[in-house]
């Protein structure tokens, strides 16, 4: 399997709160960012918090954010960025444009 | 609504006290233990296990633990619910260890 | 809605809570199940006193040999950016197995701070132990949102023009700032330039320290 985004894509992070073990906080569900590397695939922590093997592995990447995207309050004229790492199946491509 | 854990963002949150502390023996031990047991050697429990068992406390006892309090709790919780260990044979361990 | 304005309301008391004996509640289940897991089998206590002398051995110093070597050696610099534990080996650094290190460099352009909102996850095979702080409510709530606000209470400030980089550790990986070079410090060898570089600094909440100052 390859991985789904590139260096440059935008994404946007999907919204929930499973039952269980995740590791994509809830600041920023919903928001758009860019791609900025793939660290490669792992097992799915998920599964792991419960004793499972995880699999399959889900690609990680490292995903920039504008802070002032991110928080309301954050100066807009800031060059602030925020990098976060986040599993694949947390990823939904967004055209460019948006 | 952000679970007890998920702390990004989190209103009203203080001012960030830099005092640091020396670990207690307990507190090392109890670091160890978790090393040890997630080690590739012994594979007893996964660092995603902790972190799961330590969200799952209930938020006022998330919030009043100290760091090693919420780690001994999920070591607790996870070893019971394991089969390793039972909870009557660790509280009589307790009461029978002076310190 | 929780009042988090006085600080003993957060999470992380360091007194444990005590039953008069001196030994708290925790300490005593700490000690209960350690023993317990000996008598078992699954651990010595061998093993124990091993491995916390193994976790007192690593202390900033070996990450700060690290970020010396990078002042003084762009090809060596260049190897750390691409595969961090690699290069630690090269200056007889053990990252471990546990986990991936990344390493993130400060510029005159970026400046990189580190968190782990979600527990606090540290790179602690050649940190060590993280301070209390780190791992703090306060820091891991408010270092996101308000990064040069969490900055300024440890005593830096940045222009505007300097781009703030949070890194929220919430995967596998465990990123290691290296700091900028100070002024001033051409003519010094690396381990004196290892010994400004100080722990505040490869987290990101400061500076390495400049020489003759504290």
């Amino acid at each position: 399997m390859a991985a789904k985004f590139k260096p440059g894509d935008q994404v946007r992070i999907r919204v929930g709160s499973p039952p269980g073990h995740f590791r994509t906080p809830s600041y920023v569900q919903g928001k758009v960012g860019r791609i900025e590397a793939i660290h490669g695939d792992f097992r799915n922590p998920e599964g792991l918090a419960y004793g499972k093997d995880g699999l399959p592995k889900q690609f990680l990447y490292l995903v920039s954010f504008d802070q002032a995207q991110l928080w309301e309050t954050y100066a807009a004229s800031s060059r602030d960025r925020l990098f976060i790492d986040v599993y694949e199946h947390w990823l939904e491509r967004v055209d460019c444009g948006s | 609504m952000p679970r007890v854990h998920d702390r990004g963002g989190w209103p009203d949150a203080g001012p960030i006290n830099k005092a640091e502390h020396n670990y207690a023996l307990w507190e090392k031990r109890t670091d160890a233990l978790l090393m040890l047991l997630a080690s590739p050697a012994k594979k007893v429990l996964r660092v995603d296990e902790l972190r799961r068992a330590i969200e799952s406390l209930p938020p006022e006892a998330y919030e009043r633990m100290s760091y090693y309090e919420r780690w001994i709790s999920a070591i607790e919780t996870l070893v019971i619910e394991k089969g390793i260990l039972t909870k009557e044979e660790i509280d009589k361990k307790a009461e029978e260890k002076d310190s | 809605m929780h009042d988090h304005d006085h600080e003993h309301s957060h999470a992380d008391a360091h007194a444990p809570i005590t039953d008069g004996h001196g030994s708290s509640h925790y300490e005593k289940r700490a000690t209960a199940i350690v023993s317990l897991l000996i008598e078992k089998g699954l651990i010595s206590a061998d093993e124990v006193r091993r491995t916390i002398e193994q976790m007192d051995e690593r202390t900033p110093a070996l990450g700060a040999k690290v970020v010396a070597r990078a002042w003084v050696d762009p090809a060596f610099k260049a190897r750390l950016l691409t595969d961090a534990k690699s290069a630690c080996a090269e200056v007889g650094v053990d990252a471990g197995t546990l986990a991936q290190i990344v390493a993130i460099e400060n510029t005159d352009a970026v400046h990189n701070v580190v968190v782990c909102t979600l527990c606090s996850c540290y790179p602690r095979s050649i940190l060590g132990l993280p301070p209390d702080w780190y791992k703090s409510l306060s820091y891991r709530s408010r270092v996101v949102k308000n990064p040069r606000e969490v900055l300024h209470e440890f005593g830096l400030d940045l222009p505007s023009a300097v781009e703030v980089r949070v890194y929220d550790s919430t995967a596998d990986m465990r990123y290691l700032v290296i700091p900028a070079r100070p002024p001033g410090t051409e003519n010094l060898d690396e381990a004196e330039l290892a010994a400004l570089v100080t722990r505040d600094s490869m987290i990101g909440v400061a500076k390495a320290r400049e020489p003759g100052k504290k």
